[in-house]
């Protein structure tokens, strides 16, 4: 009788009550997964899936899995983001919009949560995967099972987000849930505990992941590619990845916390009882602030790597951008309390972390000089990625300037929690980092697809984003200075907001456009792609040594080990015409086994991170019990590996080169 | 096909129709931040103006350079110079690593300075006597006490204009952001915590005030509104309070402090002693946590 009681924990029927906006949310994820189970099933694709994609140690499929996995996601913050728009446009005076207060709330948490941690980042690890193997002639990371698990714990915390939508509900309590807020007494629902064990497990997978790709650039670069001679991105990718070593315990730690508070009743952040709620917020900024130049300087990176191969020339002042990097790095550290000078730490702590944020903008600058110099003399190609670098200098440039205004501790004091400051973090991280990894996705999807994106496309989608995104990001600076602050579901009419609220509203329109001329142009690009086919490798005349193997490349990326003797080394390589050697002395290669492993950890993570939420111990115990024992198995694991022998890999590369 | 004249010519129209439609708009909304009505405001918009020009130092060059190499050395211009191998020059490098640095050092010490003069604790330099008002963020409405006056208010206050105010800050809620744009910038309100915001209004008039930080449901609701006006008006306001308003004791404390939203404006014509102090001690001392509620 007791344990029929408990078994449940506080999952009742009552968690599967929605209004219909929620409904039709639930209803439309349910249809997608629907359709998605029977056209497996029709085209007899489970085994298929099984072995090639959820069963895989490489790190081209993982890094298509992320990516997949992060446009999708990105689709669900989109739509959190129209119906925020359309609220605000709407909910005027003595009309209320289609959202209550508690809806609203609910939406911009999940959708700061979804785009930072699983849009963001996961169209940063999944380029990361694809790309810096590639680019440092190895052959597979240095973790290969790691890193597998690391993928499928971000899904699994990204589907705990999504979960929250259809059993129970989400945090109202903002993307960092500030206490005492997101304390017990202010949220005594699930939804606060959805966001701690969705961000839990995915963070754990972002700090495995970092350690992997900074062992991967050390240890892992072809002979003869010197830290001073790698591509710009893997620069950029061992900075980021160094933050993330250092900055996501701090995220652990800190979730751990809140998690002690709101379910053992600890009190470190709680008002009252001895807690101290700015703790928390110093904490979760000492990881938030490093989290926003980990999501940008992989995607300085591609600007990297895109300018300086649509210029036709190598990047201008290679040392100065690694400099900067590290300079940015190192600062990235000692900034974070300008997000809350209006806690009244007092002048000379302000004033301190607004000088320090304001020198961050030294390298910034720089990096952009760096960029624009790379195009000069250069022979530019206005291809798509190019147009994302050059939307982003513009954008990107007007966002900084806003930063600058905004470190300002004074100054900070009127824009803070404002419009403003909503207009100023969305132009550094659309601009900024989506821009930049939607370049790097065009830049790359020959490379491991073998066929090029539709251009013109392409180009429709990068117009309206630029468009839309200048008319819904300016009405909000403007309503930032109107004294217009964040996360309203409801204004007076007097106000006089709205008429800006509706252009901004027309802006995430186009913006959605933009959206639409990106599937239509995936779409389109897979129906032509026989006319889209590269067969050189090589589609955009690049410089690194991604470029110098097949398009897609094989599982052990390189047959043979690429020769480095300088920087931009396909470059080189092309301008002396160094001969292709037809018949070249093959080697054996040790390539990882497929497991189903990762899978099994981030499945039973996930059920404890359930059975966490709903106060279902027993079950998150078991679970915990069942990844442990998934990791132990591995750990005692002898085989993990399999041969290719020199044979096979000679007559793998005929059959693929048709030599 | 339009002809490039009236090409431009119908591009020169929409832009005037848009400047128009600016313009208009901009005359019947002020914007509060760029509109102030008191010292503090007025500073901190200056401030904002001056990083934006210093700003423009660089932001011009970039923008500039951007549309001048982007059409210059496009791939269909065969005029222009192309210099494949060309990767640094370290005067230039040194140029733009080192006016940055100029830059943000001019700026370094302008925000050191107006970080300890526009200090939200520091008491505006007047001879006169600060008036003090102590302010409690609820869930979710705003509660003003008038500790010399013995009066409090909900939602709205109002202060006598060109004379400094000293608002002490606390919340016996989740954490709120005490914000008028038009008389200065805002502080956080947190529970066990008393922060100092010193403004100053010297126009009379309606200024609109909010709380910038969510703090759960009725947070939307959180708007009240701050009126400057002459002495002898503030002294009547004063007396109308104690007039109309009802005693603010710990049992009319306690049902103000049950959640509700978009309160109406509420007088009181008394304050319990020390209420403010109380609802501090109520998070910091312990055994106080039922003093109040």
């Amino acid at each position: 009788m007791i344990a029929s009681i408990d078994i449940g924990g506080r999952l009742s029927m009552q968690a599967l009550q929605h209004n219909w906006v929620t409904n039709l949310g639930i209803l439309s994820m349910v249809a997608g997964g629907i359709t998605l189970l029977l056209v497996l099933t029709y085209f007899k694709r489970w085994k298929w899936l099984w072995r090639e994609w959820l069963t895989s140690t490489d790190p081209k499929r993982i890094g298509v899995m992320y990516i997949t996995v992060a446009l999708v996601m990105l689709l669900r913050g989109g739509i959190d983001a129209v119906m925020m728009r359309a609220q605000q446009a709407t909910s005027v005076g003595a009309h209320h919009g289609f959202l209550s207060s508690d809806q609203f709330q609910q939406v911009f948490s999940a959708h700061g949560t979804i785009m930072i941690f699983f849009v963001a980042m996961g169209l940063m690890f999944g380029l990361i995967n694809l790309v810096v193997p590639l680019q440092i002639g190895a052959r597979d990371v240095a973790f290969p099972f790691l890193n597998a698990t690391s993928f499928w714990l971000y899904f699994a915390g990204g589907m705990l987000v999504n979960l929250s939508l259809a059993v129970g509900d989400f945090s109202a309590a903002g993307w960092l849930a500030y206490p005492p807020l997101s304390e017990l007494a202010y949220s005594p629902g699930v939804g606060v505990d959805y966001w701690i064990w969705g961000l839990q497990i995915a963070g754990v997978g972002s700090l495995l992941s970092g350690i992997n790709f900074v062992v991967t650039i050390l240890r892992m670069r072809v002979k003869g590619m010197d830290l001073m001679k790698m591509p710009m991105f893997c620069w950029s990718v061992l900075g980021s990845m160094s933050l993330v070593i250092f900055a996501f315990p701090i995220l652990t730690a800190t979730l751990t916390m809140l998690a002690l508070d709101r379910t053992l009743g600890m009190h470190f952040f709680t008002a009252g009882g001895g807690g101290n709620m700015m703790m928390y917020v110093n904490l979760i900024w000492a990881w938030g602030h490093p989290e926003v130049y980990i999501l940008i300087l992989p995607a300085f990176g591609v600007f990297s790597e895109v300018v300086a191969t649509f210029s036709g020339k190598p990047l201008f002042g290679y040392k100065s951008m690694v400099w900067a990097i590290w300079a940015i790095v190192l600062l990235s550290f000692s900034v974070w309390l300008h997000h809350f000078f209006t806690m009244g730490a007092g002048a000379d702590v302000n004033a301190f972390f607004g000088i320090m944020t304001m020198i961050i903008a030294i390298p910034t600058g720089v990096k952009i000089f760096n960029w624009l110099f790379t195009m000069y003399r250069g022979r530019i190609r206005f291809a798509t990625p190019m147009l994302w670098f050059l939307g982003f200098v513009f954008l990107f440039t007007v966002g900084g300037v806003a930063g600058v205004l905004l470190a300002v501790p004074p100054a900070d004091f009127q824009l803070h929690n404002s419009l403003f400051l909503v207009a100023h973090f969305h132009t550094m991280i659309v601009s900024g980092v989506l821009f930049g990894y939607l370049a790097g996705l065009t830049y790359w999807f020959p490379k491991i697809f073998g066929f090029k994106l539709n251009e013109r496309l392409g180009k429709y989608a990068f117009w309206c984003w630029a468009v839309g995104f200048s008319l819904a990001f300016i009405p909000l600076y403007i309503l930032g200075l109107m004294g217009a602050t964040r996360r309203l579901d409801h204004y007076d009419a007097s106000m006089g907001w709205q008429q800006l609220f509706i252009v901004a509203g027309i802006g995430v329109a186009i913006i959605a456009l933009g959206v639409c001329f990106m599937i239509l142009q995936l779409i389109v690009s897979i129906k032509q792609r026989a006319a889209n086919i590269d067969k050189t490798g090589d589609p955009w005349n690049g410089r690194t040594l991604e470029w110098s193997t097949s398009s897609p490349p094989p599982h052990y990326n390189f047959a043979i080990a690429p020769e480095v003797a300088s920087r931009d080394a396909f470059w080189a390589t092309k301008q002396t015409g160094a001969a292709v050697n037809k018949h070249p002395a093959y080697e054996s290669i040790r390539l990882p086994k497929n497991t189903p492993l990762p899978l099994a950890i981030a499945g039973f993570s996930f059920i404890c991170g359930f059975g966490l939420i709903w106060h279902m111990y027993w079950l998150a115990v078991l679970a915990l019990l069942a990844t442990i024992t998934c990791v132990i198995v591995r750990a005692s694991a002898q085989d993990n590996d399999y041969r290719l022998s020199a044979k096979q890999v000679e007559k793998l590369e005929t059959a693929e080169r048709g030599l | 096909m339009m002809n490039k004249r009236s090409k431009l010519a119908t591009l020169l129209l929409l832009l005037i129709a848009f400047a128009g439609i600016c313009v208009y708009y901009f005359s019947h909304h002020p914007v509060a931040v760029l509109d102030p009505k008191g010292p503090i405001a007025l500073h901190e918009r200056n401030l904002i103006y001056f990083t934006l020009a210093l700003c423009m130092v660089v932001v011009i060059p970039v923008f500039v350079l951007t549309i001048v190499f982007a059409w210059r050395y496009r791939e269909s211009n065969h005029k222009a110079r192309y210099s494949p191998n060309l990767d640094h020059n370290s005067a230039a490098e040194a140029a733009w690593w080192l006016i940055p640095t100029i830059i943000i050092a001019i700026l370094s010490v302008v925000t050191w300075r107006s970080s300890h003069s526009l200090d939200p604790f520091r008491p505006i330099d007047t001879t006169k006597r600060p008036l003090s008002i102590q302010v409690v963020a609820m869930d979710w409405k705003w509660l003003f006490i008038y500790p010399r006056q013995n009066i409090a208010s909900v939602n709205y206050f109002q202060i006598p204009v060109n004379t400094p105010v000293d608002f002490e800050i606390t919340s016996d809620a989740p954490m709120n952001s005490f914000w008028i744009p038009q008389l200065g910038g805002q502080i956080y309100a947190m529970a066990g915590m008393a922060t100092h915001l010193h403004l100053e209004a010297t126009n009379t008039g309606t200024y609109n005030g909010s709380s910038a930080n969510i703090s759960g449901q009725g947070f939307a609701g959180m708007s009240f509104t701050a009126t400057a006006s002459s002495r002898t008006d503030f002294q009547k306001w004063i007396q109308l309070v104690k007039t109309t308003g009802t005693p603010l004791n710990l049992a009319s404390y306690n049902r103000l402090a049950q959640p509700s939203s978009n309160d109406p404006v509420a007088y009181y014509s008394s304050e319990q002693p020390d209420l403010f102090g109380n609802v501090l001690a109520r998070f910091t001392v312990p055994g106080m946590e039922g003093y109040v509620q």
